[in-house]
């Protein structure tokens, strides 16, 4: 291919001029980009109106998306599913079985739970769902890993607020728009939740590496007790998540932990619920310095939750 | 009645070319629009826990800057990486200064290699789409660890392989471009 006409500018000055006009121009916008960059990098909230305003204004297309993204996903489930159809089928009559089992287990727990909490009078936290909706994507080519959800301010979703799917967590609330939301996902690499083994006492922390999988850190060091196959719970430190809801599933252990893979796959995520900060009171108390008292307020209301 | 010798002779690829002209509207916006659609539309498509499709806002740009070279300025990296930041999640500013950087490297391999070919092309692009995935990256404020860096593997790879579907996507969009519309007068 012959090189352009347009680098040759020849003697007419008006060419020459422009030509350099341009290079100055596009300097000026890489040195404004760094100079963006290194703002956004100082102070991480200060383009949130602007990314807000402009996710917005797209995310009614993409409801659109999020429902051809979740149904090819099935399309592609169902065809995978008709090769060995039948030792899947005896397979998944016995797990099913198993499940009900269990599932008998688990509400007797339950109750025998609910019981012994009715006696120490402790009742569950402020909860409930704030806002259901769709889970619209995620970002497609960045490193970080962000969801966008189509609810907003409008339906009262706050930052900080746990988003979960049918299936787990999903990640929690981290700047709001008016009508939509980024939701900081498990996997990205600067988001930490505690986790508790579901089957014993084991605390961790899930960690998002960055590259789709969660790397679990045990707190207590000494023999790694975990499995491949073992299910992680959210263990409700740290007041956001409300305990018991899972997480991930371990897939290869490690010296101090393991790799585990996020139980609620984004991909296959259409519909989410945002819920409620579990204990508001303890996330504030978090942030006040540990030698002032907590005001008056913030003690009135932990003592008048049901 | 004398037949026409050739019926294809008052036609270009564009289209007859009697009483019908370019548009200019379309022929200036388009590689723009497709360019912010390209930026925009992959979040919607794609969830996915861990980052491997193209950048295809990026992949459009270079597409555009090699197939038409000078149609778009040097400097329009500024304002279609203000818009990719928007919906990129990276921190504001990282594309921004990324893309103006790359349509400057493209600047410079074109005046040290004036003529070009597809594997040239094909091989700049990568180059390039990889230093800014790279660059992506180290700017994304996430703590760069190994595992990290071969997550981004198959997306590298993939931006590799997805460029010639790109150009010949551009080279389709550059025909409506330059597509004839009937004027009167």
């Amino acid at each position: 291919m012959a090189p352009p006409a347009s680098r040759r500018s020849g003697h007419s000055r008006r060419a020459q001029y422009g030509i350099f006009t341009g290079y100055v121009i596009a300097a000026i916008g890489a040195l404004a980009g760094a100079i963006l960059l290194g703002i956004s990098l100082w102070q991480p909230g200060s383009f949130s109106g602007l990314r807000n305003t402009a996710q917005d204004a797209v995310s009614p297309v993409g409801e659109a998306g999020a429902v051809a993204r979740t149904e090819s996903q099935g399309l592609f489930e169902t065809v995978a599913g008709y090769f060995r159809a039948g030792s899947k089928n005896a397979q998944l009559r016995r797990e099913v079985e198993l499940t009900r089992i269990r599932l008998a287990e688990a509400e007797a727990l339950k109750q025998e739970n609910a019981r012994l909490k009715e006696l120490l009078s402790l009742t569950k936290g402020r909860q409930g769902t704030v806002a259901i909706t769709r889970f619209i994507g995620s970002t497609a080519s960045s490193t970080r890993r962000f969801g966008y959800i189509g609810a907003g301010r409008k339906d009262g979703v706050e930052a900080g607020m746990p988003v979960r799917s049918g299936r787990g967590i999903v990640g929690r609330v981290l700047e709001v728009g008016r009508t939509s939301s980024r939701v900081l996902l498990l996997t990205d690499s600067e988001s930490v939740l505690p986790v508790r083994l579901a089957r014993e006492d084991t605390v961790a922390f899930a960690e998002g590496r960055g590259d789709g999988l969660l790397r679990i850190r045990l707190i207590n060091l000494g023999v790694n007790p975990l499995k491949v196959g073992d299910v992680f719970v959210t263990s409700g430190a740290g007041g956001i998540f409300e305990p018991g809801v899972a997480v991930a599933i371990v897939n290869e252990v490690t010296s101090d932990g393991a790799v585990a893979r996020m139980i609620s796959d984004p991909a296959a995520t259409n519909y989410v619920t945002v819920e409620r900060v579990w204990q508001p009171v303890a996330l504030k108390a978090a942030t006040v310095p540990a030698e002032t008292p907590l005001a008056a307020d913030d003690g009135g209301e932990a003592a008048s939750q049901p | 009645m004398m037949d026409q010798l050739n019926p294809r002779a008052r036609r270009d690829r564009y289209g007859s070319r009697i009483n019908r002209e370019h548009s200019p509207l379309l022929a200036y916006s388009l590689p723009w629009a497709t360019i912010m659609l390209a930026s925009v539309l992959p979040a919607f498509f794609v969830a996915s826990a861990f980052p491997y499709f193209p950048p295809l806002g990026l992949l459009f740009l270079i597409g555009w800057r090699l197939i038409r070279p000078g149609l778009l300025p040097i400097w329009a990296g500024f304002p279609l990486g203000l818009w990719d930041d928007l919906f990129s999640g990276q921190p504001f500013g990282s594309a921004i200064l990324l893309w103006s950087l790359a349509m400057l490297v493209f600047e410079l391999v074109e005046a040290r290699f004036p003529w070009r070919g597809f594997a040239q092309d094909w091989a700049s692009a990568s180059v390039v789409t990889m230093l800014v995935l790279l660059g992506g990256a180290v700017f994304s404020g996430a703590q760069i660890t190994i595992e990290l860096i071969a997550g981004m593997g198959p997306q590298l790879l993939l931006s590799v392989l997805f460029f010639p579907f790109v150009a010949r996507v551009v080279a389709r969009l550059d025909r409506l471009r330059l597509m004839r519309f009937r004027t009167i007068g």
